[in-house]
């Protein structure tokens, strides 16, 4: 897989990065090198064989339907780089 | 007071149940040494002050006949551990001023135990690295060589505790990120089963294969803290619902009849000849101690690497989505909120741990998931599965912990990231499989270098390894004092 | 069948919803923060929920409860093995950078709504319900320049019900969704209210001329949020495609929202449209598998759904299907007829219900659970009329005055005075008083003017203040014009 400047900037787009042209340059022959470098996985034969997702071997445990949270308002907002009255707050949103 | 930092966990506990010494002293002595250690910037923060609070308090438990599993003993965490009240870096610019208004459970498992906290510990930034160089904070030195790097993500956990900066002290290992940067320093950690300890409150690299561990001075330290680290969380939904048997008890020094795998894949062509050889001098030891040599194969080793950072990168893209500059990260301002991500993101993650996001963007995006994502977790079946089989014929297995000693933070920063990768490529397949490993100090390079070996166990059988640890670990007699560089 | 006239051919509608419908339980669906709608901001919020680093998500067991008795409601295929995906984008009121969902393994799969129209009861197919989290809430209007986030229902456990592309009008789009809100009112699985958001519909249109089997490319039109909304959404933007095929253009695929004011859908701004979501199994969740036993239990205590009520009503309770369509509509107004009904006839009381109290209701904008007459009380109104107690026409008055009070019929009938009367004696009175003093309409009876009895009846009932027996009036009248 040959990647491109726009390939990375379509990457970064969706990361919500933005790189500067010399540390996007930088970065797409990084990892144009990984890329070609993992391809190595191919030559494996894995013919039937199922993804593994988690070497936990249970099902997942249940919280029961009951309130223990909340009330934290001033907890959360102390580490916010903005609020207001308990409101996260951002530049408009435009729908 | 200086051969109270040369205590061992077990031997400080010792001398505080005969009241020999204080929780006071003994933290204290420690806080001395973090002053004249700095030149290591082991630590992110240090907190004397709520140390000694915390030691006074020991004490006092002490005196009223309540006595934790660590009383008294000063250890510190990884800055990736949430603790509350105390800011939580992650060793990063976008966390850099983050308090965490909560505790991470195994944190809190160790206070609960009654250790005192000395402060956060430097590592690789979001845990992604093996040499503390990605560290917003600067990297830390290593304690035998301060050209060297201490190894990594765990890297100013395993400096602290070679350079007697804390006693123990908690790391996460990933794809190696304990086991590696113990034997860079010369320490003993162990990343336990994945599902062993909570990774509630931890800042997440990689789901699917983070898991806590302690670092420290010997095998039976590490047994002392797991044991207090280690069980079932209700809110950590992969946390396994299991005992976790007295670590202690299973350190009998006999391992007679055990039979230790050697896998000829960690033994591939141009192999550091210094790591060769302290690793055939762990076999020899294991054989003198009465365990039974047999050959083993894990055919599909060498192909964990790749399989690594596909899966690690594709998950912490998702996990670093959320330091997005809105609730609690560093923010850059932009004209929209679009802009405002990118400027916060862009300007609040290293080059390391961008690579690794975009990476994990591309391996996950529409038309490649199946030929990299889904590929690379049907591979890491069949590494656990060569490990189910291998475990089938043998109670343990032995391989270096690293390709090589410690290298120069000079040179790292001159190579290519694959090749930095390589230096994982003795821990990662455990990871992925998630089993323990166990990572101690075996012998020396030919110049003067500390090699660790690590042994790998059946999942949920740290006992078992810790055994064969204790057992090697007396056998190589390491000099477990420190071996201190403070810039005299 | 239901078609648009265009300039060169008639068209078909192509129609598939996708409902989210916002669980009923008391704490998230991943969080132990309340999912209680309301709320002072952000307070509802555990850090899970305000994606904190380190924090982990755990799953709710009523919200799989939920999501597996609504599957039932929709005749559907329940998973006994499901998982958790997370769906990854940015966006201001989704703290974790992902939303927790469930695209590989849903807990629900294939089912089924039959759903009634002018033209006929159709089935139309259920793709899949799968369970996720609900986003925050973004406020845009406290300030000219910024945007307020309350994540109070980030973290709500969510129904997401996509259907096949079954529909074929409007109309029948709208009846889809209505039995849709029936059935999850009915199993108390969400409450089913489209004006606070608790239930949110995404339209998918496309068209194609009357005959052909092919799909076109669709459209989605977001968050079109009343039935009456989603029936003109799907209008306008099907209009809006045949437009654009009739004048050669082609119609792209892309996310579009419905603007009421302005009855019209336009495309939505930014780069919506070129996102990739990114789907990948959650690793901090393990499956959820279920059990056969598990399963078979909620299926036993299952409530009756419309559909089944609605069958039981004109079955047992012998009421028109109309009349059995109406009270199945939602479960409170079954709740209430059925209580009222107990013990009395089915469709006097049916009359009432849907008479009187709804006309009363309407007009008050009130819902049935606000209404001042129990359901008890009006049980016991038609049973005054049953036993003779009151008469019809005293019964309209009582029930003003159950209204006005909220007391009990019989205490009004008796503080007023207003029982029957069946004595024959004082009805004798009356009727000999009031042919004395109509004493030529009595002669034109007498002479075979049989219609105007009715009248003198009506002169009976008015002298008697309404109180006579009217079948003992008659009666007695009967007797004393024949006599």
């Amino acid at each position: 897989m040959a990647l491109n400047q726009q390939t990375i900037q379509n990457l970064s787009w969706l990361a919500r990065l933005k790189l500067p042209a010399e540390r996007e340059g930088k970065i797409l022959n990084d990892l144009q090198s990984i890329l070609d470098w993992v391809e190595q996985l191919k030559q494996v034969d894995i013919e039937g064989v199922e993804p593994l997702v988690s070497v936990t071997q249970g099902i997942a445990p249940m919280r029961q339907d009951v309130v223990t949270e909340g009330g934290q308002q001033a907890d959360l907002m102390a580490n916010a780089p903005e609020s207001v009255q308990g409101f996260y707050v951002v530049p408009k949103v435009v729908e | 007071m200086t051969d109270l930092i040369n205590l061992t966990i077990s031997e400080a506990l010792d001398k505080l149940n005969k009241g020999e010494i204080s929780s006071v002293d003994l933290t204290r002595a420690h806080i001395e040494e973090m002053a004249k250690g700095r030149v290591l910037n082991a630590y992110i923060t240090e907190t004397p002050e709520l140390a000694l609070e915390q030691a006074k308090q020991s004490d006092e438990r002490r005196r009223a006949g309540r006595v934790g599993l660590l009383e008294g003993i000063p250890v510190a965490n990884k800055d990736l551990y949430c603790t509350k009240g105390v800011r939580t870096t992650a060793a990063s610019k976008i966390l850099s001023n983050f308090v965490p208004p909560y505790e991470s459970t195994v944190s809190q498992k160790l206070k609960d135990a009654g250790s005192v906290m000395l402060g956060k510990l430097n590592t690789d930034q979001f845990a992604m690295g093996g040499s503390t160089l990605t560290s917003y904070f600067g990297a830390t030195k290593n304690p035998w060589n301060l050209d060297l790097v201490p190894g990594g993500s765990s890297g100013g956990s395993a400096a602290a505790v070679g350079a007697g900066l804390c006693m123990g002290a908690t790391g996460s290992d990933t794809g190696g990120s304990i086991r590696q940067p113990a034997s860079f320093c010369g320490v003993t950690g162990i990343k336990p089963t994945y599902g062993r300890c909570s990774r509630y409150g931890i800042v997440a690299f990689a789901s699917s294969l983070d898991q806590a561990g302690p670092m420290a001075r010997s095998v039976r330290d590490c047994a002392l803290m797991l044991q207090a680290m280690a069980g079932y969380d209700e809110k950590d939904s992969t946390v396994a619902n299991v005992p976790v048997p007295d670590y202690t008890q299973a350190l009998s020094g006999d391992i007679r009849g055990k039979k230790i795998g050697i896998p000829k894949e960690y033994r591939p062509d141009g192999l550091n000849p210094d790591v060769a050889a302290v690793w055939d001098k762990g076999i020899q030891f294991l054989r003198d101690a009465g365990a039974e040599i047999v050959d083993i194969s894990l055919p599909h080793t060498k192909y964990a690497l790749p399989v690594y950072y596909i899966v690690a990168c594709a998950e912490a893209s998702s996990n670093l989505s959320r330091y997005d500059g809105v609730r609690y990260t560093t923010r850059v301002e932009g004209k929209n909120l679009d802009e405002l991500y990118e400027n916060s993101r862009t300007d609040g993650f290293g080059d390391e741990v961008v690579r690794r996001i975009l990476l994990g963007t591309f391996v996950l995006s529409a038309g490649f998931y199946d030929a990299y994502y889904t590929r690379a977790q049907r591979v890491r079946r069949l590494i656990y599965n060569d490990f189910v089989e291998a475990f089938k014929q043998v109670d343990a297995i032995l391989t270096p912990a690293a390709p090589t000693p410690a290298l120069s933070a000079e040179a790292l920063k001159q190579m290519k990231p694959v090749d930095v990768y390589l230096g994982d490529v003795f821990t990662t397949p455990a990871s992925l499989a998630g089993i323990p490993g166990i990572s101690l100090p075996v012998g020396l390079s030919s110049n003067g270098l500390p090699i660790g070996l690590q042994l790998l166990g059946r999942h949920f059988d740290e006992s078992g390894i810790f055994q064969i640890a204790d057992v090697l670990e007396k056998q190589a007699n390491f000099d477990k004092l420190p071996r201190r560089v403070k810039g005299e | 069948m239901y078609t648009i006239h265009g300039q060169t051919t008639d068209w078909e509608l192509v129609i598939g919803l996708e409902v989210h419908c916002e669980i009923l339980s008391n704490a998230k669906v991943f969080s132990g923060a309340s999912a209680v709608f309301g709320g002072e901001q952000n307070t509802h919020v555990s850090f899970i929920d305000a994606g904190f680093p380190g924090m982990l998500p755990k799953v709710n067991e009523k919200c799989i409860e939920q999501c597996v008795k609504t599957g039932m409601g929709l005749n559907a295929q329940i998973n006994k093995y499901s998982r958790f995906d997370r769906k990854n984008y940015f966006y201001a009121d989704l703290p974790q950078g992902y939303q927790i969902s469930q695209l590989y393994h849903p807990v629900v799969g294939e089912g089924f709504i039959e759903v009634t129209t002018s033209e006929g009861t159709r089935k139309i197919g259920v793709e899949r319900l799968h369970l996720e989290q609900d986003a925050g809430k973004s406020i845009h209007d406290m300030s000219p320049t910024k945007t307020f986030i309350d994540l109070n229902r980030a973290g709500v456990g969510l129904m997401e019900i996509v259907s096949k592309p079954d529909m074929r009008s409007p109309e029948e789009a709208g009846e889809y969704l209505r039995q849709l809100r029936a059935i999850v009112r009915a199993l108390g699985t969400c409450d089913g209210n489209m004006d606070e958001g608790s239930m949110r519909c995404d339209v998918n249109v496309s068209v194609r001329p009357v005959g052909d089997t092919a799909l076109r490319t669709r459209a989605e039109v977001k968050n079109v949020n009343s039935v009456r909304f989603v029936m003109h959404a799907i209008e306008v933007e099907a209009k809006r495609q045949i437009e654009i095929y009739e004048n050669g253009g082609q119609v792209k695929q892309e996310t579009r929202l419905y603007d009421s004011d302005n009855g019209e859908t336009r495309p939505m701004r930014g780069k919506e449209n070129a996102n990739d979501y990114r789907y990948f199994p959650d690793p901090d969740l393990l499956p959820v598998v279920l059990t056969d036993e598990y399963i078979e239990n909620i299926r036993k205590n299952l409530p009756e759904l419309p559909e089944a009520k609605k069958a039981r009503y004109i079955g047992e309770l012998g009421l028109p299907a109309y009349d059995a369509g109406v009270l199945t509509a939602d479960m409170e107004t079954a709740n209430y007829f059925e209580t009222a009904a107990k013990g009395h006839d089915a469709k006097k009381v049916a009359n009432w219900v849907m008479g009187d109290l709804f006309a009363y209701l309407n007009k008050e904008c009130l819902p049935i659970s606000k209404s001042p007459i129990t359901a008890v009380n009006l049980g016991a109104l038609v049973g005054l009329i049953e036993d003779n107690t009151i008469s019809g026409k005293i019964a309209k008055d009582v029930f003003q005055l159950m209204i006005e009070t909220g007391k009990a019929p019989n205490t009004i009938v008796e503080e007023k005075g207003l029982k029957q009367t069946t004595d024959t004696g004082a009805i004798e009175k009356i009727v000999d008083e009031v042919m004395a003093a109509n004493p030529t309409q009595v002669a034109e009876i007498k002479a075979g003017k049989d219609k105007l009895k009715g009248w003198l009846v009506g002169q009976i009932m008015k002298a008697s203040q309404g109180k006579a027996n009217p079948a003992l009036a008659n009666q007695i009248l009967n007797k004393k014009l024949n006599g």
